[in-house]
């Protein structure tokens, strides 16, 4: 509709215009419509020619592992966001509920990445409320593969944002999670996954340590064993830090919905890992054969 | 080339008005109304799929009268809206009131715009807040014009006469199954005749439940749980919103000085998410 007005004279009366016009269940694609300066992603000219370095150095969000376990799936986060070789927040959280059914992990860019989350969260809720049914998890994910390809403008210059997604499927009833690259590529995984900078010393961990009959006691275990030693090798990624009492933010996915494992309750769990490193500094051991 | 009949501005309003009230009589009335613990929607509905009341934002709900299509275009709007405002802002900024008054800028020029035909639709923007003071509820009319009720208010159909049966029988602050019996019985003595006995495959029933611990507050009461409400079962207004997890208390009961296994508390934590929180099948 071409009523649409910016101007604050015509205030909310030009968004209802706007939305009584709108179609479809897509609310990016509404607010697209709408005044695309809104969307992350749609700002790259503003940042100068492509190609160029950004001339500053923008916090960057660190190590997400997920692993499901039957019934569902776990995700977590370490609290580090790094901005070159300086901390820049040491509480920073990096997963988020996507809806009640889902959770989306964020590495890269940490501004532009959690401003793509808020707007992943609505999409879904809009979806729902416009549609009154909810999408299908792997509709969810796709959702989030097309929000990644619009950013790629951003990605070139150095502000890729890399999500990782999971779910607990309630068609097929079991955790599914799903991996990203920075212009858009969607990619399932089998049994665990980790992004970010400590990805690799995490996913070396969660090899060793994932079994595929956990539960989500030792689902959780396990991530959080893995971000220690992602934290251990990887000077971006923060460890369980015990003095301010900062643990990772760890979701957990099953049929009863989302749910963020709460602090007091996580730091007993940190505490008794730690503890068992200060006797085993490199973890627990994998049998050799 | 003809001459069009001049038509004075009066009449014309009045024609379109005529016509618009005309059209919203012929379907069945909705009632909002306050309990104790929210907002409650009650309609006459015999379609399972398609909804008089719906979800518009966190604390936000909509009931609709008149033609299905034309309310169903002004929901997707506000639920834009909604979305739009909850975005660029923050969730706190989303308010029944601003949407009412949107509401009513939008039907106030579809209703005097040359040309077209007015919609026939008559809305209630309803809000929950955190305590009964603070419950809003707004009702819009085809020509745009608002009124905020206090207690309860009935859109469509026979609205006048099951308004004032309400008037008899509506006291303040009653339960969720006073309330809705209430309001059923309301809207059965719609002045045409007899009255009826309206049955649950008769009724599609809502509520903004205040004390939800989900932030998204509105949620359909269906099959059993209405069944028992209206029945008014001992419990009954219990188990109509029990899926709101509201098992707090069963986690506080734990003795204090007991050790702890983080193991078992996590695992606990878990199970006192059990809770089946059921807007996914509205």
């Amino acid at each position: 509709m071409g009523t649409q007005s910016t101007g604050s004279a015509a205030g909310d009366y030009g968004l209802m215009r706007a939305a009584f016009g709108g179609a479809g269940t897509s609310f990016t694609e509404f607010l697209a419509d709408y005044n695309p300066e809104y969307l992350p992603g749609r700002r790259a000219a503003a940042l100068g020619a492509p190609n160029g370095p950004l001339p500053f150095d923008p916090p960057h969000g660190t190590t997400i592992v997920a692993l499901t376990f039957p019934g569902g799936v776990v995700m977590a986060g370490d609290r580090r966001a790094t901005a070159g070789n300086v901390i820049a927040s040491r509480e920073i959280e990096k997963v988020f509920p996507a809806d009640e059914y889902s959770c989306v992990g964020i590495a890269g860019a940490a501004g532009l990445a959690i401003e793509m989350v808020l707007l992943f969260q609505v999409e879904l809720e809009h979806y729902e409320k416009i549609e009154g049914t909810t999408l299908s998890l792997d509709g969810k994910a796709n959702r989030l593969a097309t929000m990644i390809r619009g950013n790629l403008g951003l990605a070139m210059q150095g502000l890729a944002v890399v999500p990782l997604f999971a779910g607990y499927d309630l068609e097929t009833a079991e955790g599914r999670i799903f991996s990203y690259d920075p212009i858009g590529g969607q990619y399932e995984e089998r049994g665990f996954h980790t992004v970010g900078s400590g990805s690799v010393y995490a996913r070396g961990a969660l090899k060793k340590l994932y079994r595929a009959d956990f539960d989500a006691t030792g689902a959780v275990t396990a991530a959080i064993q893995a971000l220690y030693d992602a934290a251990d090798d990887d000077s971006a990624t923060g460890g369980p830090d015990l003095t301010r009492r900062i643990y990772p933010v760890i979701g957990v996915v099953t049929e009863d919905g989302y749910h963020r494992i709460p602090e007091s309750e996580l730091g007993e769990l940190v505490q008794e890992i730690v503890d068992a490193r200060h006797r085993l500094p490199d973890g627990p051991n994998a049998p050799l054969r | 080339m003809s001459t069009p009949f001049y038509v004075s501005p009066e009449q014309l309003m009045r024609d379109r008005a005529d016509f618009v009230r005309k059209n919203i009589a012929r379907g069945s009335s909705a009632a909002v109304l306050n309990y104790d613990g929210g907002i409650l929607f009650v309609a006459e509905n015999r379609s399972r799929v398609l909804h008089k009341m719906s979800e518009i934002y966190d604390r936000i709900g909509f009931a609709a009268a008149g033609r299905y299509n034309e309310f169903e275009n002004l929901r997707q709007a506000g639920v834009r809206l909604a979305d739009t405002r909850g975005y660029l802002y923050d969730r706190r900024d989303v308010t029944a009131l601003g949407l009412a008054n949107s509401y009513a800028q939008l039907l106030g020029n579809i209703f005097s715009e040359a040309g077209g035909k007015p919609y026939e639709a008559e809305l209630v923007i309803a809000e929950v807040g955190d305590r009964a003071e603070l419950d809003q509820i707004y009702r819009v009319t085809y020509d745009g014009s608002v009124t905020d009720a206090r207690g309860f208010v009935v859109i469509g159909g026979a609205a006048e006469a099951v308004t004032t049966a309400l008037e008899e029988t509506y006291t303040e602050n009653p339960t969720l199954g006073a309330a809705l019996r209430t309001a059923v019985a309301a809207l059965g003595r719609d002045g045409n005749g007899e009255p009826r006995e309206l049955s649950p495959a008769q009724l599609e029933v809502a509520v903004l439940d205040r004390d939800r611990k989900q932030p998204r507050k509105f949620r359909r009461v269906l099959g059993s749980h209405l069944a028992a409400l209206l029945e008014d079962e001992p419990g009954a207004d219990e188990a109509a919103l029990e899926e709101n997890g509201d098992d707090e208390s069963a986690a506080s009961a734990e003795s204090p000085g007991e050790e702890l296994d983080p193991n078992t508390l996590i695992d606990e934590a878990l199970d006192e998410h059990d809770e089946d929180d059921s807007t996914g099948d509205n």
